[in-house]
């Protein structure tokens, strides 16, 4: 893929100058000049990338086998991985850990079938597409910030929108719900906030797949008679199933890394009940200054999504070999 | 048969048109409320039955976010940091892009490979190493903090998609400026950015909103006052003012004003880039 892709400048140089000595010394010099123009290019970003960026990765391991001190001159202590033993014994982190399964269980769902159905619903000509479209994205392009805080107000116990809707018009509950006041409560509003914003990111993706799908392939399918249900099935879904991988995988990712909205909405409280990892790990990094202790979290967090990543697209591939 | 298939394709439409409207009113929904509250009185904000139209409008929430609490003066640390982030990272992540695809130079693959490697790796994992290296560089309480980070935040992405597009442009046109003694300065400058600038303008605005929304890097380094940014000023409302629900969301409503806006007009370039770097926002 790569190498393919080389300097063609550089090639075309190479061959012409194959015919007469001068020549070949010219395209040398030049050829050289190319090389040092590419590092030229490449050095000011790439430094930066690797200060701001990589080093910090691989120094978030290295904090995390320590007691690190933030005194200066203070030397910190080495505990190998006693941080990483902390965790496993720390109920809160196991809470952290339910809490952030629970959001991706109910948010990746959530967020692959209502955005599937936006993006089948769009995927043919209709009054006013292009608006839909942009409604449907607004709140993926809306500050975390901004929808937290609204969220919480729309769940707000007593003259919150969504109690006014649900208790004093539907009737579906007796009282009105104490949303952020408990855990489970807590956790489903967070997740329908997670799905609300994240349903116009999927939805783009798909549409851009399903119009992918050769048209011709959806006419045969039709012409067979097939009903539109069995035709998406038969046809679109097997053609987009790819996307559908991509979709799944970001999306979990995306799930691990829940923390605006906990931060903002309930700071994971009450009494930790609602903490994911990234707010505990910011709570014992920023609040109580234990660096070493939060990048065990952080680090393990990673761990995690590196492995469901990898596992995911070891189940998504396996069936499409089998029929190849 | 003809006329029956008609009929059943207008009623199918019908019926996509009605699903997608209800799902539209639900999304714009918390906005709508979002709206109507902030032109309402604090002591009608948590009124029951809801307001979408407030009984006694009032412009008082902008004018109190806009005046007395400093918030112009986040709006434009924000803006600041946003505007130099994007030229940076933009022109920066150009460079890196056009190296990437246009030279065949040793440790070549192993560069795109840690690009890739920063762009999959969660950002927040990031954070407490990235806080030692601020305080030692001295950017903590500082804009530059931000702007240094956000630039270097960015490239990643910026640099991947930048990189697929400059692999596109036909060869001929750069050996046609060889031929003429361009150097790669000449071509990277007159050749390769002009053609580019759809890819520019996705790279930047994506930059220009992520650095616009950003939040818990600058939580992290900025306790000064005088340099917080919107989305922090935002939060502290909340915090200070735990029933001024009209003075959030006023403040809100200026804050993402622009955002809707830039999306809006760029909506086409936007969505293109989405969908083919498929990148979350």
């Amino acid at each position: 893929m790569t190498a393919s892709s080389n300097s063609s400048a550089a090639d075309s140089s190479g061959r012409s100058a194959s015919a007469l000595r001068p020549r070949i010394h010219l395209a040398n010099r030049r050829r050289r000049r190319e090389l040092g123009a590419a590092y030229l290019f490449l050095a000011p970003g790439f430094l930066l990338f690797a200060l701001v960026i990589l080093y910090p990765i691989v120094r978030a391991f290295q904090i995390s086998l320590y007691n690190w001190s933030l005194v200066p001159g203070a030397a910190s202590r080495f505990l190998g991985l006693h941080n990483y033993n902390r965790a496993i014994h720390d109920p809160i982190f196991w809470r952290a850990l339910e809490n952030t399964g629970f959001y991706m269980a109910v948010t990746v769902p959530g967020q692959i079938v209502l955005g599937l159905a936006a993006a089948v619903l769009l995927d043919a000509w209709l009054p006013a597409r292009g608006l839909f479209r942009t409604l449907f994205y607004i709140p993926v392009v809306t500050s975390w910030v901004v929808v937290s805080l609204l969220f919480q107000y729309l769940f707000i116990t007593d003259g919150g929108l969504i109690n006014w809707i649900i208790h004093d018009n539907l009737h579906l509950v007796g009282h009105n719900i104490d949303w952020l006041g408990a855990r489970w409560t807590a956790m489903l509003a967070l997740s329908i906030l997670g799905i609300w914003k994240g349903i116009g990111w999927a939805m783009v993706i798909f549409l851009a797949a399903l119009q992918g799908v050769p048209v011709e392939l959806k006419e045969a399918a039709a012409t067979d008679g097939a009903k539109a249900r069995a035709r998406f099935r038969a046809v679109s879904l097997p053609a987009i199933r790819p996307v559908v991988a991509f979709v799944t995988v970001m999306l979990v990712i995306g799930s691990f890394n829940v923390f605006i909205s906990v931060f903002l909405m309930t700071k994971g409280g009450p009494l930790d009940e609602t903490q994911v990892l990234l707010t505990y790990m910011y709570r014992w990094a920023f609040s109580y200054l234990d660096f070493g202790y939060g990048s065990a979290i952080s680090f393990i967090l990673t761990l995690i999504v590196f492995v469901l990543a990898i596992g995911q697209m070891r189940l998504f591939r396996r069936p499409s070999e089998a029929s190849s | 048969m003809v006329v029956g298939s008609r009929r059943r394709a207008r009623a199918l439409m019908g019926g996509r048109f009605t699903l997608l409207s209800l799902g539209a009113v639900v999304m714009m929904l918390p906005f709508a409320y979002m709206l109507a509250t902030s032109f309402k009185p604090n002591a009608f904000v948590l009124q029951i039955p809801p307001q979408f139209f407030p009984h006694h409008p009032t412009t008082s929430n902008y004018t109190d976010a806009w005046t007395s609490n400093q918030f112009g003066h986040y709006f434009f640390n924000s803006l600041w940091v946003a505007v130099v982030t994007t030229v940076a990272a933009v022109l920066l992540s150009a460079m890196m892009a056009y190296a990437l695809a246009r030279f065949d130079f040793p440790g070549r693959t192993v560069a795109f490979g840690l690009i890739l490697v920063g762009l999959m790796v969660p950002g927040m994992m990031m954070l407490i190493p990235q806080f030692l290296l601020a305080k030692k560089l001295l950017l903590l309480n500082s804009l530059w903090g931000l702007v240094v980070f956000y630039t270097g935040g960015n490239l990643a992405l910026n640099t991947f998609l930048l990189r697929s597009f400059f692999q596109g442009i036909p060869h001929e046109l750069e050996e046609a400026m060889v031929v003429d003694g361009g150097g790669p300065w000449t071509r990277f400058w007159r050749l390769v950015l002009p053609l580019s600038r759809p890819a520019l303008a996705v790279v930047a605005i994506f930059t220009f909103l992520a650095s616009w929304d950003e939040f818990t890097w600058a939580l992290t380094i900025i306790n000064d006052p005088s340099k917080y940014t919107l989305p922090i000023g935002i939060a502290l409302f909340q915090g200070q003012h735990t029933t001024s629900w009209g003075l959030v969301f006023a403040a809100s409503a200026i804050a993402i004003g622009p955002v809707i806006a830039i999306f809006a007009a760029f909506q086409r370039q936007f969505v293109a880039g989405i969908a083919t770097g498929a990148v979350k926002a």
